[in-house]
């Protein structure tokens, strides 16, 4: 018995059968289809949070005061004031860090002319826009020397300027007010749009953190620090760097807690991956399980096919086929519909992707890896759910068979 | 027309099935030799053994004991795929009820014991398959599927089937058992043409009428042989065949 004859039997089997044979395909078809889909999306929407998140600035540091007790007492983030310029000094020295910026900011009403706007002021240096992934589109960028003195110049965020200049006048070079201080606008940032948390990112304005510090707050510690990472591989080692400088300025002994927090964007974007992961593995699961219904639905029909086919059966084995030849019919005959409706459900599934984009304007990542799998998966899923009713079609006694009404 | 050649010798051969716990002796030591171009019936009422001797004639099954040889090899040691190559090289079936497969055409029909042969080429496979059709009067309905046929086109079909493998030996249980009379005579006559040609056929049935058309009768009756005659003067059956009134009202 060659395998040729095999597949001209099997097929020739099927053939006769077309409708069954298409309804026990469907189950493999929308199994795998789901699979491919699902897995599509999830990596997709994974890929999007990725792409907010760099857009950000993937190798940010920010480092905070935090963890500080007086006598026992643990106090609250607010009154810390254990970071300081020198400290901003020290990290400037590290190779690690591509670009540093302390950080100050204080909320409060902007006004020019008949307008006025409530914002946040962040008093930065010229690395911030590295940092964060900024761009001054009109006008300039404050430089040292406008840090050395303190200058009283502003940049400006879109939503910012959408508000304190209504009329569409050019903001660069005109004086608004925060609070009591009039500032210069020296420029304009580049729209960013909201963040992946929905925060507003262009309602901002920029200012030299001296400039903050001295004239608007009066205070001589920082609020943070901003840094990046020469590469995003290297964040951890950055990281450790910093809070090993940071130790020393601050004469933490050994056993000691830091008294500064450092948070990563690596962070949070593993947060927000592994959010996202959660959803794969819940929408693969789904997935998954409708695949099994279908590997079900093949045993089932299979099975059904043996009980409908005994006298077939008892005729080829009184003709000359061996346990083994009517084994591998039946096993055949799992297979193509598995394997058939594998082929069928990758290309529904990669046209419900297509689909899912086209309309629904869902970012779709369709994934080799899931139209590897589930064609693997539906194959192993044909030959196991067909080898039992294969195995009981091969062990029937020929002489009853062929007796079957 | 009998040869020398022994094509089936049996020799004490003994069945027994366990049915409920109850010992069933289906056979009590049956022993003859069936000869290259005998056409032998076997005889019996229903219980008398005939069916489970053709079962072990068709190494479908093996005896309790005795002694089976067929075509000079013994088959009682053979395991169980040896039994089915046996079957697939020495044997033609022909079955009461056709058994044919459904939607397959007449040529794939008689091709099918050959897919199980893989020493034969597909082309030799439809060749011999068309042939075989020939053989049995069907050369105008060689694409007809199985459900198109009349009962008596699908027993020749069935018959072309159990040709196509050139056995040794036609094991033919009822096969015009459901066929109307003129339809019997017809596929009897086939029989008859085909022992011409120098076939050895065993045709089992219950129908003691048919015992005149063969060459020899065994009768079987509570699993022994009670009579095995050699009939030197078959009738013709197709000459009862022609006697027969045509016309339908």
């Amino acid at each position: 018995m060659n395998i040729v004859n095999l597949l001209k039997i099997a097929l020739k089997a099927l053939n006769n059968n077309k409708l069954r044979c298409f309804l026990t395909m469907l189950g493999i078809i929308i199994g795998v289809a789901s699979v491919i889909t699902m897995l599509a999306i999830g990596q997709g929407s994974k890929d999007s949070i990725k792409a907010q998140i760099s857009e950000m600035g993937s190798n940010m540091i920010m480092i905070h005061p935090g963890n500080m007790q007086r006598g026992g007492v643990r106090q609250s983030a607010d009154d810390m004031q254990t970071l300081r310029v020198s400290d901003y000094e020290a990290l400037q020295e590290l190779p690690g860090v591509a670009a540093i910026s302390p950080s100050v900011n204080t909320g409060g009403q902007l006004v020019n002319g008949n307008n006025n706007y409530p914002s946040t002021i962040y008093g930065v240096t010229p690395d911030y826009l590295d940092i964060r992934k900024l761009k001054v589109a009109d006008g300039t960028m404050f430089g040292e020397h406008d840090i050395r003195t303190a200058a009283k110049v502003c940049i400006l965020g879109k939503t910012v300027v959408d508000n304190l200049f209504p009329d569409g006048t050019d903001p660069v070079g005109r004086v608004v007010r925060f609070g009591s201080i009039p500032l210069t606008v020296i420029g304009v940032l580049e729209p960013k749009g909201t963040n992946s948390m929905g925060m507003d990112q262009d309602d901002v304005v920029i200012a030299p953190y001296t400039t903050v510090m001295k004239r608007m707050l009066a205070i001589d510690y920082i609020q943070g620090i901003f840094a990046s990472a020469s590469d995003e591989e290297h964040t951890d080692e950055t990281i450790d760097e910093i809070t090993e400088t940071l130790r020393v300025t601050h004469k933490l002994k050994d056993g000691t807690d830091n008294d500064f927090e450092i948070r990563s964007q690596q962070e949070l974007s593993e947060m927000m991956s592994s959010t996202s992961d959660m959803m794969t593995v819940l929408l693969a699961c789904i997935a998954g399980i409708s695949l099994l219904v279908g590997g079900i639905g093949i045993m089932n029909i299979m099975y059904v096919s043996v009980t409908e086919r005994t006298r077939e059966i008892g005729l080829r084995m009184s003709i000359g086929a061996r346990g083994i030849d009517i084994l591998s019919q039946f096993l055949i005959e799992a297979i193509i519909i598995s394997v058939t409706g594998g082929i069928i459900g990758i290309l529904l599934g990669l046209l419900a992707s297509w689909l899912v984009t086209a309309i629904a304007h869902w970012p779709v990542s369709v994934q080799m890896y899931s139209v590897g799998l589930s064609f693997v998966v539906c194959t192993v899923t044909g030959v196991f759910f067909g080898w039992y009713p294969a195995k009981k079609a091969s062990s029937l006694d020929p002489i009853e068979a062929i007796r079957y009404e | 027309m009998s040869g020398d050649k022994e094509i089936i010798r049996v020799e004490r051969l003994r069945r027994e099935f366990i049915v409920g716990g109850e010992k069933v002796k289906a056979l009590r030591g049956v022993s003859f030799t069936i000869r290259e171009g005998e056409f032998v019936t076997i005889m019996g009422t229903s219980g008398s053994g005939k069916s489970t001797l053709l079962n072990l004639l068709g190494c479908l099954d093996t005896p309790t004991s005795g002694e089976y040889v067929l075509d000079g090899v013994s088959v009682q040691s053979m395991s169980k795929n040896q039994r089915a190559f046996t079957r697939n090289r020495k044997i033609g079936f022909v079955f009461q009820n056709y058994n044919l497969l459904p939607k397959t055409t007449a040529v794939e029909n008689v091709e099918l014991p050959l897919l199980y042969n893989s020493s034969v080429s597909a082309r030799e496979r439809r060749e011999r398959a068309i042939a075989a059709l020939e053989a049995v009067g069907l050369s105008e309905r060689l694409y007809h599927k199985s459900n198109q046929m009349s009962g008596g086109q699908q027993q020749r079909v069935a018959i072309a089937r159990a040709l196509v493998n050139d056995p040794v030996i036609i094991l033919a249980d009822e096969a015009t058992g459901n066929l109307d009379t003129r339809t019997s005579f017809s596929i009897l006559t086939l029989f008859q043409e085909l022992h011409a040609r120098g076939r050895t056929i065993i045709f089992v049935t219950h129908n003691p009428e048919l015992a005149a058309y063969s060459s020899r009768n065994i009768v079987l009756r509570d699993g022994k042989i009670v009579d095995d005659t050699v009939n030197l003067t078959p009738l013709s059956a197709r000459e009862a065949y022609e006697a027969l009134p045509t016309d339908n009202d």
